[in-house]
């Protein structure tokens, strides 16, 4: 696993998980996204890149519904994301997991009760199971047990992150929404990051939207790139098209990957 | 749950157990009841087969491992994956989270014990916020340019300017109510004139102050607190002390002082419309005018009073200032941590007056009293 691979573009069904049409968002004057259309497909793992502002975070929070664009229409799972009465909003919510970009831990909770919350919300299983699944989610993302009594204002960068990601994996859901998940991981930990994120495609046919700067995740995960840029999406294709194409800020984004890459093909070459 | 049957995933046959469907959190959720009570019959070596499983997740996973008794069955039949996603609960049995140490027998004494050191660590910290206060004091006399005459005026407006309406409503009716109540008794003992004395010695030396200085502890007092506190919990104060700003200069003298200023003449404002509403009351009650009730005030109460009061106001401002910063500065950076703080704050503060005020109430004792 050590080149960069790419998997088979989106195995599953051709059903849209996320579909945004026309979105546009506006922050008093400042305009971010004018006419933004995406749309994921189930089982895929979509990369979405752009500059720092360019506004990734923004449009997760739409997909999430914390905030809502100023136009355009947002569908998660096939419906509109206020379909429906408060019952199926909340499980729609609960379908979808997410992991912010500064990992939004609850501060007064430890790291075992910040993932073991949402499953305790839920009020189907015992104590017990919650207990294990905890150990099973903090195990997953390679945290110590001994670290689930800490605070979260004991944690490092790094770790806030895991437990996040732990967190938002509690609910086993659907859909995946990661901001910067490597960002602040080491090397080892970003790798082993990659691995469960792809070992959980597998299994559960997750569908993943993961914010990167990170080439190496980016290059060894992604299905496919999505391009933030000029305030809606360029391009959305494989990492293989992306590469090929003749933007400026694909071409200075991802200038380094075109550079390992044309080595390792001269190198393999001769 | 008369919506779905059991048999979606679960059915039980001569051959064996078969699973079937989705076993994951959601699948499963409408079934849990009856399935939970269905595994729990299930005898021990039976036959599973997982074959006709679309979906496993960790928390189906651990359903099937339970009613297993943490081992594995004698005949399973599972796909690679399922196996691999039993197989990790069964890992993490050797992960047990750890459980909070706890020690029953010694609970008592030692939270005795442990309340008495954070009474005690409280009482140093303030020292120590004052000494720190004093230092930066005589280090101002020497350096005037460092005066933080921006922040301590901006304190001024937000502890003084905006706290003028709402303590003048709350004196307004206290003054109303308070001469009201005075009114029915002095009536029946046609002593109807004492009303200005009885106001103006209540409200000017005592009641102003510590009104004020209630109002002003859950206010400001609670407001600086708090802010402190998100500078503790976001990091800002840690980015000042590395930039080499002085902590105590830039956010609690400014408070501290800006609060010594604005109390007294809050003080002042909050008992002059206090008194304003004593006499519309007397009028009402009694028909005394304000021609003489103005008159009247200043041979009923002598001025030392009216010292006493703003004296008052001022220390009771610092006290409230110089608490709520020391909680504020005491926050750990958790949420649960900064309500605690602020609510402590706000009791303290309250107390602290209290106490003080007894102390001038007995200090001043011969001082400005008519007689
Ligand atoms: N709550 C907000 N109020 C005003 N402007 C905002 C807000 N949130 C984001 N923005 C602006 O929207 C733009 C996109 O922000 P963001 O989505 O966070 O970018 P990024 O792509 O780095 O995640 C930025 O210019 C930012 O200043
Ligand atoms: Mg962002």
């Amino acid at each position: 696993m050590s080149a960069p691979v790419l998997d088979d573009p989106a195995p599953a069904g051709r059903d849209a998980v996320v579909r945004l049409e026309g979105i546009v968002t506006r922050f008093g004057r400042n305009v971010v996204h004018e006419g933004l259309d995406l749309s994921i497909h189930a089982g895929e793992i979509v990369a979405l890149v752009g500059g720092s502002g360019s506004g990734k975070t923004t449009l997760l929070r739409h997909v999430i519904g914390l905030t809502r664009p100023a136009a355009g229409g947002v569908e998660v799972f096939g419906e509109a994301l206020d379909a429906g009465g408060a019952a199926e909003r909340l499980a729609r919510q609960r379908r979808m997991g997410v992991l912010f970009q500064h990992g939004a831990l609850f501060s007064a909770f430890s790291v075992a009760q910040n993932i073991a919350f949402p499953l305790r919300e839920l009020g189907v299983m015992s104590r017990q199971e919650i207990d294990r699944l905890v150990a099973l989610k903090l195990e997953m993302v390679e945290m110590e047990a001994a670290h689930a009594l800490l605070m979260p204002a004991e944690l490092s960068g790094g770790m806030v992150k895991r437990v996040a990601l732990a967190r938002a994996l509690a609910l086993e859901p659907e859909l995946l929404l990661l901001d910067e998940p490597t960002a602040g991981l080491d090397p080892d930990r970003s790798a082993s990051f990659i691995r469960l994120i792809r070992a959980l495609h597998r299994e559960l046919g997750l569908t993943v939207v993961l914010v990167t700067h990170d080439l190496d995740t980016l290059a060894q995960m992604a299905t496919s790139v999505a391009v933030l840029a000029e305030r809606r999406i360029v391009s959305h294709a494989s990492l293989d098209e992306t590469l090929a194409l003749d933007h400026p800020f694909v071409a200075r984004f991802f200038r380094g990957l075109q550079a390992r890459r044309s080595r390792s093909n001269g190198a393999g070459a001769g | 749950m008369a919506g779905r049957a059991l048999d979606e995933v679960f059915a039980a046959g001569a051959e064996g157990i078969r699973l079937a469907g989705d076993w994951t959190l959601r699948g499963l959720d409408a079934h849990l009841p009856a399935l939970r009570v269905a595994l729990a019959t299930v005898h021990g070596d039976a036959r599973w087969s997982l074959r006709a499983v679309r979906r496993m997740d960790s928390f189906g996973a651990l359903l099937l491992w339970q009613a297993w008794g943490e081992r594995w069955p004698v005949a399973l039949e599972a796909d690679e994956a399922q196996r691999a996603i039993i197989g990790r609960i069964e890992q993490s049995a050797a992960h047990a989270l750890p459980t909070p140490a706890r020690s029953p027998a010694l609970d008592g004494v030692a939270l005795l014990g442990a309340g008495l050191l954070a009474f005690a660590g409280h009482l140093a910290g303030f020292v120590a916020l004052l000494g720190r206060l004093v230092l930066d004091l005589g280090h101002l006399l020497h350096h005037p340019r460092d005066w933080p005459l921006l922040e301590i005026s901006a304190n001024l407006y937000k502890v003084g300017v905006r706290a003028m309406p709402v303590s003048a409503l709350v004196g307004f009716l206290i003054g109303v109510v308070l001469s009201y109540l005075s009114a029915l008794q002095l009536r029946t003992f046609g002593a109807d004139a004492f009303i200005v004395n009885i106001l103006g010695m209540g409200i000017i030396r005592e009641l102003g102050p510590v009104l004020v200085s209630v109002l002003v502890a859950g206010r400001s007092g609670s407001a600086m607190t708090a802010q402190l506190g998100v500078m503790r919990v976001t990091e800002e104060i840690d980015a000042l002390a590395a930039m080499g700003v002085s902590r105590s200069l830039r956010l609690v003298l400014p408070k501290v002082v800006a609060l010594t200023l604005a109390m007294p003449l809050l003080v002042l404002w909050t008992s002059a419309i206090a008194l304003f509403g004593g006499w519309v009351s007397a009028w009402v009650e009694l028909d005394i005018g304000l021609h003489f009730f103005l008159q009247a005030l200043p041979d009923a109460v002598p001025v030392a009073n009216l010292y006493i009061g703003l004296a008052k106001g001022a220390v009771f401002g610092f006290l409230i200032a110089l608490v709520a910063c020391h909680f504020g500065l005491r926050v750990q950076p958790d949420t649960e941590s900064l309500s605690t703080h602020t609510t402590a704050s706000v009791v303290a503060a309250i107390t602290v007056v209290i106490l003080v005020d007894a102390v001038f109430a007995i200090a001043t004792r011969s001082i400005g009293l008519p007689l």
